[in-house]
């Protein structure tokens, strides 16, 4: 069987959920081969959680520099992989480093690039959502090694044996100063403990209704008494009230949750982009014409103050 | 300094987007058409460089598109930008990711001496996020993109990228440089009359495919490196019960996430 290369994503060593959901839909394609791309010692760290998810082969291309230059080393590493393994496909998470490491690839290999699959079938026929959720299209690469990059939550992670036994080392080019980019410091996103808002099953996301950055918190007791994801539309991230790592929409994050609650959010259609394809959405709007009850499967016309906070109290209510 | 700013011509997001039956391309002609907004805060950031440099930097505008992108091109000239290159070929209909970045990557090549290539994080039809990293590996260029903020000192360029899932992470490299910018990057000014004016006096260089010395038979729909299979638009989705709240809102919502097995 030939071998799937899958680009590892990590958040502060560990395996980020996506690599798990990456090996699932690998395996409907060959044998899968985790590519780890990081400082010395990373790999090592990360190896039986590949191996749990049917990881075959893992490959480690370490470097002091393969952490601190942004996208190129990552491509070097697959491309490296790529022109000794022979791999069938090569999957990427849609993460925006993703798309990027995905794009270059493909252009160094002269190979097709899928972007953004929702799935993958043996086949190597791939699904996408476009337009925010109004079309689904299905593709396949016709020439050379298919790069494609899977959208994170979109395919459910399933667990597997996997032999990945030894490390495989891969030897990285030395960087190129005047082509790379140097990363001088990082400052992860800070949910706290919330789940991240991509891979997170419950969403709960205020809009201008919420009014404030202090009010926010209506929105924050929710989505915690739901163990959810916070989210807010452009118009509150524009006003201040919420940091911008956390839009939904079509400029923002795409999530598709299997709930997704609309605190005071009108529901344009670029906020819609965001969000239309979680299961069930549920809304609260004091406007009874908002565009967000069009697609909502249970609305409440009133006061997301005196509803959220009731809403909260039940849920509590229900899990003590 | 010579800057290039990449714009694109989208559909636009308040009016309903559509797919072509015929070959699922994008149905260009079932939307009203505007410069994309993550280009007008490109557009703005090479002016404000210039503005910073207080010499006598050129900023091109870089298009590939249909007759209609033209409008793009004037608006980000009569925003401020000095010159144009408009790539406009049948042949290109269909192109995908790949050919457009490749294309681009020829164009910004007519442009002399170019320190800084300027493009969208994203572009709101696409949503690829790829073309410029795709950009940036064909002319060799550092990618310092999703930038929220941008600082030019000398020739080096330090940005903060600003993604969802990475957080910030501060990016530095020398020029010349491919900068992507985010939707927080600034505030696009509106064109001034006369900008409006002076916009159309401003030279606009149209070339083709061939022009560009690629042979047409690498570019568009059938020569695309993925194909398309079938599209499908979805369902509509339709509004459920939507209930007044009469002091018991949060309750009801509660009892039907108890019934959909939601809590
Ligand atoms: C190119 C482009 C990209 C964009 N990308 C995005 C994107 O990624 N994400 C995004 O969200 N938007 C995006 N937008 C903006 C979008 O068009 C809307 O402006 C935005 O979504 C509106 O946010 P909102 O619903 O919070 O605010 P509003 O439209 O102002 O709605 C606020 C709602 O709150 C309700 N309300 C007020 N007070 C209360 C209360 N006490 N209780 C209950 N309800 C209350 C009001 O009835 C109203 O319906 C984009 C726009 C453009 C042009
Ligand atoms: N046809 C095009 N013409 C000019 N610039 C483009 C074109 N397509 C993409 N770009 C640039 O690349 C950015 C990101 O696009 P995308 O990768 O398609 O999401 C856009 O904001 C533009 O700056």
């Amino acid at each position: 069987m030939s071998e799937v290369l899958i680009l590892v994503e990590l958040h502060d060593g560990d395996v980020k959920k996506v690599t798990h959901e990456l090996l699932t839909a690998a395996r409907r394609l060959g044998e899968p081969s985790a590519v780890v791309v990081g400082a010395p010692g990373t790999a090592a760290k990360v190896r039986d959680a590949l191996a749990a998810h049917g990881a075959a082969k893992v490959y480690s291309a370490e470097s002091d520099d393969a952490a601190d230059y942004l996208v190129t080393p990552k491509v070097d590493a697959l491309a490296t992989v790529a022109a000794t393994a022979n791999p069938a496909a090569i999957l990427v998470a849609g993460s925006s480093e993703g798309k990027e490491v995905a794009g270059r690839l493909a252009v160094r290999l002269g190979a097709g690039l899928i972007v953004d699959a929702i799935d993958v079938d043996g086949s190597g026929v791939t699904s996408q959502s476009i337009f925010g959720g109004a079309y689904t299209v299905k593709s396949k690469v016709g020439h050379g090694t298919p790069v494609i990059t899977v959208r994170p939550g979109a395919i459910d992670a399933e667990a597997a044996d996997g032999a990945a036994a030894e490390l495989s080392a891969v030897d990285l080019p030395a960087v190129d100063a005047a082509r790379a980019t140097k990363i001088l410091s990082r400052e992860p996103v800070v949910g706290g403990d919330r789940p991240d808002l991509a891979e997170a099953s419950v969403v709960v996301s205020g809009g201008r209704g919420v009014g404030s950055a202090e009010s926010f918190s209506v929105v924050e007791e929710l989505a915690d008494a739901l163990g959810a994801a916070v989210g807010a539309s452009r118009a509150a991230v524009d006003s201040g009230y919420y940091p911008h790592q956390f839009q939904v929409g079509q400029t923002g994050k795409t999530v598709a949750p299997q709930l997704y609650i609309a605190l005071g959010i009108s529901g344009a259609i670029q906020h819609r982009a965001g969000m239309q394809t979680s299961k069930t959405i549920i809304s609260v709007n004091k406007d009874a014409e908002a565009p967000i009850f069009e697609i909502s499967d249970f609305g409440v016309v009133g006061d997301l103050f005196k509803v959220a906070p009731q809403l909260t109290e039940q849920v509590n209510k229900r899990k003590g | 300094m010579n800057i290039v700013v990449l714009v694109k011509q989208v559909p636009d997001t308040y009016s309903e987007r559509k797919l072509a039956d015929a070959d699922h391309t994008l149905d260009r002609g079932s939307a009203d058409a505007v410069l994309d907004e993550i280009n007008e805060r490109a557009v703005e950031e090479a002016l404000l460089i210039k503005e910073a440099q207080g010499d006598d930097s050129t900023i091109t505008v870089v298009s590939m598109g249909p007759e209609r992108a033209t409008e793009a091109i004037r608006k980000a000239l009569s925003m401020g930008a000095d010159a144009a290159v408009h790539v406009k070929d049948d042949a290109l209909h269909g192109a995908d990711v790949l050919q457009t970045a490749k294309i681009l990557a020829k164009a910004i090549g007519t442009v002399e001496g170019v320190d800084l290539v300027i493009a969208g994080n994203e572009s709101t039809d696409g949503v690829a996020g790829a073309v410029p990293a795709i950009v940036a590996e064909l002319l060799g260029l550092p990618q310092l993109t999703h930038a929220r903020k941008v600082e030019l000192n000398g020739t080096t360029l330090t940005v903060e990228r600003e993604t969802a899932d990475e957080g910030l992470v501060k990016l530095e490299a020398s020029l010349p440089a491919l900068v992507s910018v985010s939707e927080k990057i600034n505030e696009p000014r509106y064109p001034s009359f006369k900008g409006i004016m002076a916009a159309k006096k401003k030279p606009v260089n149209t070339v083709t495919v061939a022009d560009l010395g690629i042979d047409t038979g690498e570019v568009g729909l059938d020569n695309a490196w993925s194909t398309v299979l079938e599209a499908a638009p979805k369902p509509p989705r339709s509004g459920g019960t939507k209930v007044e709240d009469e002091g018991d809102g949060g309750t009801k919502i509660a009892e039907y996430l108890v019934a959909q097995k939601l809590i």
